[in-house]
């Protein structure tokens, strides 16, 4: 089923995805990958607080190509979810809602998931040329020394996703291989 | 008759190809692919493969690289016996050539220079060297940067030789059923088979820069290689890992003598964006 779905997500919007829709998202994403997650877990950790509210928002796996002169950004597809795993339980209890990334998540992520109502996309790898033409607006909210890694917000249009496991846990990755 | 090469021209080419690799894919790819659409049948496979296609002519067009994971540059260098390099240090002249490519060319800078510290380089060196004396005067370079989505899914089996050829397939299958989605399929499976644990790697990331498709010149290892994709493609993984008929684009495998106790066999798993661009100076 195809939908056009305004970002943060809704709880309406959530309980209505199903593992295999083609959704485009509209609105803000934040993006963190593998070097912005251990610092955001060293911060809980540590008893501080995260550099956004995750409450309600989608993250973004995903570290661009540097932007030429008059671009948004540069080449900006999805980057392999599973890396992030160990950290993804806690940020899901912290109320983050949506992710996008691509390949498999782990059972623990899929149950926090479910626990917490939360839905994980997939875009399409090695399209970052095309997917950047969606991005309109890029900056940088936090960990900036980290370069490709820091945590950006980002705004999209129509930004063409699927959804590879939804709230109630179905795993479209799962169906395809069993 | 020794031939005179300045390492400036060496790490001017490197830094061409670089940029050339990360925003062209080379035709045998992309003929490869553009097979592969016409074969799907899915729906949805074949309009993920419909968005490959326009990513390639958006990342030509636009001079954005393919892919955001410009890699890591490996590097391959074909010397001739009867080259002398002057004007540096070879293997600094090639990083130049990729600290250039990946700043002029807004590449990614994906290098840490510390695996457990994982400070970023900031200009993507060091590269990964390969040299090998040929015969001749000339300089084959050849620049493969290589994404980790496919390479964190790549394996490499000590076998053994009572394993036998039907063990080397299981193994290989295996690897493709394991990595599903995450190495971006369709792939191209790059597959060494012999020599010791090392040269097994390198013949698997040799087979990678083959030509698309280019079947191997032996009879068994072409009839290995043909099987093999059948095989890949009836696990019906699929574009991006949501099922279909192209699950690899080719199964290239490079074979070495080995030793009588052993039959080690190296997976290097590529994702559709398979880059390599050559030059010979």
């Amino acid at each position: 089923m195809e939908k056009h779905i305004r970002l943060p997500l809704t709880q309406e919007d959530i309980g209505g995805l199903r593992a295999g829709d083609y959704v485009y998202l509209t609105g803000e994403l934040y993006t963190a990958r593998d070097a912005a997650h251990k610092r955001m877990a060293e911060t809980l950790c540590a008893g501080g607080t995260l550099p956004f509210e995750i409450a309600g928002q989608t993250i973004y796996y995903m570290g661009p190509s540097p932007a030429r002169q008059g671009h948004v950004i540069g080449s900006a597809g999805p980057t392999t979810a599973s890396r992030m795993d160990k950290y993804t339980p806690r940020l899901l209890d912290l109320g983050m809602k949506g992710m996008v990334g691509k390949g498999r998540r782990s059972p623990e992520v899929i149950a926090a998931m479910r626990r917490n109502q939360a839905v994980y996309f997939a875009a399409v790898g090695g399209a970052g040329a095309l997917l950047s033409k969606c991005i309109k607006k890029a900056e940088t909210v936090a960990y900036e020394d980290l370069g490709t890694e820091a945590v950006r917000r980002l705004v999209v249009e129509e930004f063409p996703v699927i959804v590879v496991i939804d709230a109630e846990g179905t795993d479209l990755y799962g169906n395809l291989s069993g | 008759m020794i031939r005179e090469i300045s390492v400036k021209t060496l790490a001017e080419a490197v830094c061409e190809l670089c940029i050339q690799a990360n925003h062209f894919l080379s035709p045998d790819m992309r003929n490869a692919l553009a097979r592969a659409a016409g074969q799907e049948t899915s729906p949805l496979a074949s309009r993920i493969l419909g968005q490959l296609e326009e990513n390639l002519q958006i990342a030509a067009e636009e001079s954005i690289p393919i892919c955001q994971d410009t890699g890591m540059a490996v590097v391959f260098l074909k010397i001739g016996q009867d080259v002398h390099f002057f004007d540096g240090d070879l293997t600094e002249a090639v990083n130049d050539g990729v600290r250039r490519g990946y700043t002029e060319g807004f590449l990614r800078k994906s290098v840490v220079g510390d695996p457990l510290l994982r400070q970023n380089t900031g200009d993507n060196t060091p590269a990964i060297l390969h040299c090998s004396i040929v015969p001749g005067n000339q300089v084959e370079i050849t620049v493969a940067p290589k994404g980790f989505g496919s390479e964190n899914m790549s394996r490499i089996f000590m076998l053994k030789p009572a394993d036998g050829t039907e063990g080397v397939k299981e193994a290989i299958v295996q690897t493709v059923a394991e990595a599903g989605p995450n190495a971006c399929p369709p792939l191209v499976v790059g597959v060494g088979i012999g020599g010791t644990f090392e040269k097994a790697a390198l013949l698997a990331k040799e087979a990678l820069t083959r030509e698309t498709g280019a079947p191997s010149e032996l009879p068994h290892v072409c009839a290995l290689e043909a099987e093999l994709l059948e095989r890949i493609n009836a696990l019906q993984i699929g574009p991006a890992g949501l099922g279909g008929n192209a699950t690899a684009l080719a199964v290239h495998i490079n074979t070495y003598a080995t030793h009588i106790a052993g039959l080690p066999l190296a997976v290097n798993l590529c994702c559709h964006v398979n880059r390599h661009a050559s030059r010979v100076l």
